[in-house]
């Protein structure tokens, strides 16, 4: 357990350096990018996601999960009050063309790893997004993991474009 | 013949066997090549009728007079479309004035739901000087065709379908003829230097 606290406490102390999202933030908001989420043996970090365009129809999240247990977990499906459904996908770059592969069997996050969703890689899709997303707003999400079981996070959105959190672990 | 011909032929030749399309074939030339003059590897576009975000219509001629980028993307995309409008729109703010004769356009790929009533208020998002390019469907994939695009749907389960889809910007040159491409994972400064090459040769 101490080793958990430690980890976390490492994290928090990386993330607190980070101001990626600029001075005019809401304070809630960096507050939610700064919280690391812990549940079980996993941790999740720098949760985060993209304002939209006018009109457009999906959005991507994306996360960093940490599992320091010794047992691999999954993460197998999302939820979210800010859309209509929300998939796992693995975007593949494969001679300049972009691929898209949803993640049917979900993600494993396998003991001692950290799997990081980000941009051009692993990210969630989500999809029926109503007005969209507005940037320096929460997304609350639901994370099932075979393991975990249920976890609650928050997406902090960043501008459309954005290279998202600069801290990567 | 120089050594670095002879990489460039044995590339070719590989490129060659794996019959790969057109369009990646020329891509792969110009970054094979990098300072040699600006030169349409291969033959692209076709005349076309089609219409702005606005519904305004736009042909071919369009392209003449003034060098081009060409972005091919879908609003339905999550991840990669928005970044690469939000970055040709940094680029444009970067140029500033020197880009006063570069026109981007955003052609669609997925011209089924990406109709002006969609794609006009997505790109009020990004610099206003982006033309979008949709129409009929039949009209768009004609398009899209003659410019070696590669892009495919495949059925989800969710949402109807996905696509894969090209993510290299064409350069194109003051008559329309493909003059080079700049790749999505291209670091903003490599990217400026091929556009502001492209403008100085108009």
């Amino acid at each position: 357990m101490s080793t958990t606290r430690n980890f976390a406490a490492a994290i928090a102390v990386l993330i607190l350096s980070t101001d990626a999202l600029g001075q005019g933030a809401e304070p809630a908001v960096q507050m939610a990018a700064q919280q690391p989420i812990i549940a079980g043996d996993l941790t999740i970090i720098q949760a985060w996601s993209r304002a939209t365009p006018p009109a457009a129809a999906t959005g991507a999240g994306y996360l960093t999960i940490t599992n320091i247990g010794a047992v691999d977990d999954r993460l197998l499906g999302i939820t979210s009050s800010a859309a209509e459904l929300a998939a796992l996908h693995q975007m593949i770059m494969n001679d300049e063309r972009m691929m898209m592969q949803p993640l049917e069997d979900g993600l494993i996050i396998a003991a001692g790893a950290t799997i990081v969703l980000d941009p051009g890689g692993f990210h969630v899709m989500f999809f029926g997004i109503g007005d969209g997303f507005i940037e320096r707003t929460l997304i609350s999400a639901s994370l099932t993991f075979a393991i975990a079981g249920t976890v609650e996070i928050s997406l902090i959105v960043y501008p459309i474009g954005s290279p998202g959190p600069t801290n990567s672990p | 013949m120089n050594s670095l011909r002879i990489v460039r032929y044995v590339l070719w030749g590989v490129v060659a066997v794996a019959a790969v399309t057109v369009g990646l074939i020329a891509s792969n030339a110009l970054r094979g090549t990098e300072d040699a003059p600006l030169t349409a590897a291969v033959e692209i576009g076709a005349p076309f009728a089609l219409v702005t975000q606005t519904g305004e219509p736009i042909s071919d001629a369009h392209l003449n007079g003034h060098p081009s980028l060409m972005f091919f993307g879908y609003t339905h995309c999550p991840d990669v479309c928005p970044a690469a409008l939000a970055e040709v729109t940094a680029w444009l703010a970067e140029l500033g004035p020197e880009a006063d004769d570069l026109t981007v356009y955003f052609v669609t790929v997925d011209p089924e739901r990406d109709r002006p009533e969609l794609l006009g208020p997505y790109l009020t998002a990004f610099d206003p000087r982006i033309v979008g390019i949709t129409g009929p469907v039949d009209d768009v994939r004609a398009m899209l065709a003659s410019y070696h695009v590669f892009y495919e749907q495949f059925p989800d389960d969710n949402i109807g379908y996905l696509m894969n889809h090209y993510t290299s910007f064409y350069m194109l040159d003051g008559r329309g003829e493909f003059a080079g491409a700049v790749t999505f994972d291209e670091s903003r400064d490599e990217a400026l230097r091929k556009i502001r090459r492209l403008i100085a040769n108009g």
